[in-house]
């Protein structure tokens, strides 16, 4: 009796196991690597490079990347790109361990960093290159109130939690024409480390240093703790959802919520792709470092008008010479791509993101010419 | 099951006033509906008092109903009939306070994932797919790109972990039950898979990347390389489980097969283990289920893929967690975030079939195999 | 007569015949049990090796400014208040959900509920998070403005209460709901191996169903109703994701309805990324404390089993 119930139920397992392997089958025989439906290999004749390279680093930067990726790779099909957004701290420290052929961060190298990165990349070290500029807006939410003008010490006060209401005379007497309701001030911060906190800290504690005595940290500072979400969809949600709610977030990210123009000399200054670009143009590039490290410490309180120094510079960190031409070649094409005009526009169409100046792409495009391979 | 031996049952067509002696003493039919009435109403008088809406009606109509009930019961039947009348209602209410919110998470996941389930979700990757595609798909209406790279990363991922861990968390259990006999050593693995269980995910991850890291350089990520951090995140869960049932076959069934003369490899193959399959597959069911949606390993070992690879052994993954959690985190088009959250859904509900489906043959197996008299 | 059986040691006088077999076997198994202690010192000296510059940097370098310790400290605290509520609310529910399928419900309506029950642990915690902090966080916020206003004299209910609903009251209930079906899937699978004859036993008594299941159901699974609440436990101390969506964090507070808090879990997933040099060693020293607390929880969950382990069916 036992055995022949065995049997009857021993079909069930091969009923089972055929299920699975139709259903595998089926999964290997459908899947697609094509979803867009563009003639895949068609334009990759004139590839001169090909193997895989691998990045590691900031999330900021990864809309940007897919663009990248894909427009480098339907040029050069025998190349791939992978890029891992863990963060811009892991792709540095990936980066600085060899694990990673490029790095992205939102942060350039520090002198200590530099100095290990001559154990890397030979004695040239490594450079920072600015690949991704997007501007930081302050985006609340308020029905019917789609801009206001904020200057700094206001923005301060505000995420300090010193602006309790929204019609408070700081803000009224900016915003005379501004209809302000009697909400209550809802700060939303970042719960995570990121480089858009220390942006828009480091802008807070130039651009206001009386009123924010914090110092600028990828971290949001805990004696201002409010309400808090993960990521930057996180902070846009939740300041979507509350009424009065205020928060800082990438401008390509914000969407329907109100924007603040910030003072810049004696105007306020919406935020938008080319003030964003501007901003980073009038800034000073950082000195003492490598020949074509482009490393730039952003103006913050500039007076140039037009341009808003609210901005988030996202870099690649990459090797000024590689164990071997093939990759020195790979990185050089890449790079090369992703600083020239078409890659900035690639990455501005899907990403939001603003374009590097004319001035700064043929600077990156030098510092990406001088790169080769050892010895 | 116990139900036709409960001293409920009232006699049929007995009125409430005047009862035969054997029927006394037994609560009429129409008291517990009653009771639940009154605690109804009773609730929402208190909840208009109070002027908050149905979350406390419900709330204070439960509690009433779970004062009065066996109470009134207890009055009638006496108290044990009332101590037992009050566990029923509490069991029931449990089950209800339970399945409420788990059938919103389902909901949730089913409405916002059931439109995104389309043949594109399922067939193909995310290879080449931008932000541009996005931000055009608002107005033709179809989202293109899909998880089939994430299914074909979180299948062999987790087939590989599954591989691992299931040997040696059986292997295991079976030391701990069988071979052990309360010695040091098997007190001592007993307490340090407990320890396991409290491994935070994340940690779990950075183990692995640094032992590969070790070996094969640094930043080597793979497949596999998630699979061993999920293998430690799954190990304690196996042993854990299979222990608990190996121990509660009865001691009896094995020394019955000793008695026969059979050898303890072979009683613990032909005899132990069948009875106690039923209760293995659903436990090793459930470590495969919490380490299928593991997010933060996969995110420091398995790397971050578009394109579908079947290999994993070389090259990067993506699993359909780290797919949902990058789709929310850092949306393919930043400005138009709704195809990325769509797509985020569906793969959350085809995550959840493919656990349906495990689970599915796990319990076929588990017939297949289990003695017909397995269970009571 | 099974008691005089089982007091010798089966294994050694039916082996007499063959040992190859049972050699194999047993070593086998051995072999399982020593490489998972390998694993666990592996994975221990890797956290202790990752954690040792925290201990050895100067108090000031630390976050907070003020030593590793004042630093952990409200972590470990916020940690222990999530698994608490969390364990507050699944166990005694999660206990009885699994009662009502083996015992209460027609076997028509419990076959489908446990596995629907099975398939809920398998729901990524990201899932989790992202309903708790879309559907539950909103929905609690009237009643967390109800309790601030009519218990705020209770410290856990200060207000002013949460306009977002996503604090740590929200994160325990979150938790809760996920290790929900660990409990309920283990523990059903034990009640219902129960022997049949005890439950019987005690009907033909005269017991009622839950006088049944208080003398015979329970002390037979009580060490396994321990180890499936220890099972979600650990998985509630570890929970990342769901915390880190649902819970808006800040510095330790008691009330339970105002943002703030935070777990080491989340602590970790949320700056790991960024995290370089000293911070990194702090958050695999944070990773390391968790470890702790695991272990000093199940000792104490041991010394439990072991007082009701006469109870257990296998010996």
């Amino acid at each position: 009796m036992l055995s022949k119930g065995k049997t009857v139920k021993l079909s069930h397992v091969g009923r089972s196991a055929a299920v699975l392997a139709i259903g595998a089958l089926a999964l290997t025989a459908c899947g697609s690597d094509n979803p867009t439906g563009s003639a895949g290999g068609g334009s990759g004749e004139q590839s001169g490079v090909s193997g895989t390279l691998t990045g590691i680093g900031a999330s900021s930067q990864q809309a940007a990347m897919t663009a990248w990726q894909n427009g480098f790779q339907s040029a050069n099909s025998g190349a791939t790109v992978q890029y891992s957004p863990d963060g811009s701290g892991a792709g540095r420290k990936a980066f600085l361990a060899g694990g990673a052929n490029f790095a992205g961060s939102d942060a350039y190298l520090t002198e200590d960093e530099v100095s290990q990165a001559k154990q890397q990349c030979g004695d040239a070290g490594a450079m920072d290159l600015p690949v991704y500029v997007s501007p930081i807006s302050v985006a609340f939410n308020l029905p019917g109130v789609k801009s206001l003008n904020l200057d700094a010490p206001t923005i301060a006060k505000i995420f300090k939690g010193e602006i309790k209401k929204w019609n408070a005379d700081e803000i009224k007497k900016q915003n005379p024409d501004a209809d302000l309701p009697d909400t209550a001030v809802t700060v939303v911060h970042r719960s995570d480390d990121s480089g858009t906190t220390e942006n828009f800290t480091d802008y807070l504690s130039k651009a206001a240093p009386q009123d924010w005595t914090e110092e600028p940290a990828q971290a949001w500072p805990t004696k201002y703790a409010a309400e808090n979400n993960k990521g930057t969809s996180g902070v846009v949600s939740t300041t979507s959802s509350t009424e009065g709610a205020v928060t800082y977030a990438d401008s390509s990210a914000v969407g329907d919520l109100g924007t603040a123009a910030i003072k810049v000399g004696e105007k306020y200054v919406a935020h938008s792709a080319d003030a964003a670009a501007k901003a980073v143009e009038v800034s000073k590039q950082v000195e003492g470092r490598g020949e074509h490290d482009m490393a730039i410490d952003i103006d913050r309180a500039t007076t140039e008008a037009g341009a808003y120094p609210l901005v988030l510079i996202s870099y690649h960190v990459v090797c000024s010479t590689y164990d071997s031409q093939e990759t020195a070649d790979l990185v050089k094409s890449f790079e090369k791509y992703v600083v020239s005009e078409d890659g900035q526009k690639a990455a501005a169409d899907s990403a939001g993101s603003a374009p590097l100046s004319q001035s700064l792409r043929d600077e990156a495009k030098a510092a990406v010419e001088s790169i080769s391979a050892k010895g | 099951m116990s139900t036709s031996t409960q001293t409920s049952q009232p006699g049929p067509g007995v009125s409430p006033v005047r009862r035969s002696k054997l029927t006394r003493g037994q609560r009429p039919r129409w008291l517990v509906p009653v009771v639940g009435v009154v605690a109804v109403v009773a609730g929402a008088a208190l909840a208009a008092l109070v002027g908050f809406g149905i979350a406390l009606w419900a709330l204070f109509a439960a509690v009433i109903f779970l004062v009065v009930g066996p109470l009134a019961v207890g009055l009638i039947e006496g108290s044990r009939a009332g101590k037992d009348s009050l566990m029923t209602f509490l069991v029931y209410t449990a089950f209800v306070l339970a399945v409420i919110p788990l059938v919103s998470v389902i909901w949730t996941v089913l409405v916002n994932g059931v439109p995104g389930l389309t043949g594109n979700m399922l067939w193909t990757s995310m290879n080449g797919v931008t932000g541009l595609q996005d931000n055009t798909a608002g107005s033709s209406g179809e989202v293109v790109g899909g998880a089939y790279h994430a299914i074909v990363g979180t299948v062999s991922i987790t087939f590989w972990a599954t591989v691992m861990s299931v040997p040696v968390g059986l292997l295991t259990a079976i030391y701990l039950v069988e071979y052990s006999q309360g010695g040091w050593l098997g007190k001592a693995i007993t307490f340090f898979v407990d320890v396991m269980t409290g491994i935070p995910s994340i940690v779990a991850g950075l183990f692995a990347a640094a032992l590969f890291g070790m070996i094969f350089g640094p930043s080597t990520r793979t497949g596999f390389v998630a699979a061993v951090a999920l293998t430690v995140l799954m190990i304690p869960t196996v042993v854990k489980n299979t222990e608990e049932m190996l121990r509660i076959v009865p001691n009896e069934l094995r020394e019955a097969s000793y008695a026969l003369g059979v050898r303890k490899w072979r009683t613990i193959l032909k005899v132990v283990i069948p009875t106690a399959i039923s209760g293995i597959a659903s436990g090793v069911t459930l470590a495969i289920a919490r380490v299928i949606g593991e997010t933060a390993p996969l995110l420091v070992t398995a790397g971050f893929a578009t394109a579908i690879n079947w290999n994993s052994f070389s090259g990067w993954m993506t699993t359909l967690p780290t797919f949902i959690y990058y789709q929310i985190m850092n949306p393919t088009s930043p400005t138009n975030p709704d195809p990325s959250l769509q797509r985020a859904w569906a793969a959350a509900l085809i995550l959840i079939i493919i656990v349906m489906l495990l689970n599915l043959v796990a319990r076929l197996i588990a017939r297949a195999f289990a003695p017909k008299t397995a269970g009571r | 007569m099974s008691t005089t059986l089982s007091a010798r040691k089966p294994g050694t006088s039916s082996s007499a015949g063959g040992r190859a077999g049972d050699a194999v076997f047993s070593g086998l198994s051995l072999a399982a049990g020593i490489l998972i202690f390998a694993v666990l010192a592996a994975v221990a000296l890797f956290l202790l090796l990752q954690a040792l510059p925290t201990f050895t940097a100067p108090a000031a370098e630390i976050t907070g400014g003020a030593g590793f310790f004042s630093y952990i400290g409200p972590l470990v605290v916020g940690t222990l208040i999530a698994s608490v509520i969390a364990l507050l609310i699944a166990t005694p529910v999660g206990i009885l959900v699994a009662l009502y399928i083996s015992h209460y419900a027609p076997a028509r309506i419990s076959t489908p509920v446990g596995y629907v029950i099975d398939l809920l642990a398998a729901i990524p915690s990201v899932i989790y998070g992202a309903w708790g902090a879309t559907v539950l966080a909103p929905a609690l916020v009237p009643l967390y403005t109800w309790l601030s206003e009519h218990a705020g004299f209770i410290p856990f209910f200060t207000g002013p209460a949460s306009q977002t609903g996503k604090t740590m009251l929200t994160a325990g209930i979150v938790l809760a709901i996920m290790i929900l079906p660990i409990i309920t899937s283990m523990s059903r699978e034990i009640f219902s191996q129960t022997p049949k004859l005890h439950e019987e036993a005690a009907l033909a008594l005269g017991a009622t169903r839950w006088e049944m299941i208080r003398v015979s159901v329970l002390p037979f699974a009580r060490p396994g109703i321990v180890s499936s609440i220890m099972l979600a436990l650990g998985r509630a101390l570890g929970e990342t994701m769901a915390v880190a969506l649902v819970l808006s964090s800040g510095p330790m507070i008691a009330s339970l309805v105002k943002s703030g808090n935070q777990t080491i879990a989340a602590e970790i997933a949320l700056n790991f990324p960024e995290a370089y040099g000293l911070r990194l060693s702090e958050l695999i020293a944070a990773g390391l404390v968790l470890f702790l607390i695991t272990l000093v929880v199940n000792m104490i969950a041991r010394a439990i089993i072991a007082r009701y382990k006469e109870f257990s069916g296998a010996n």
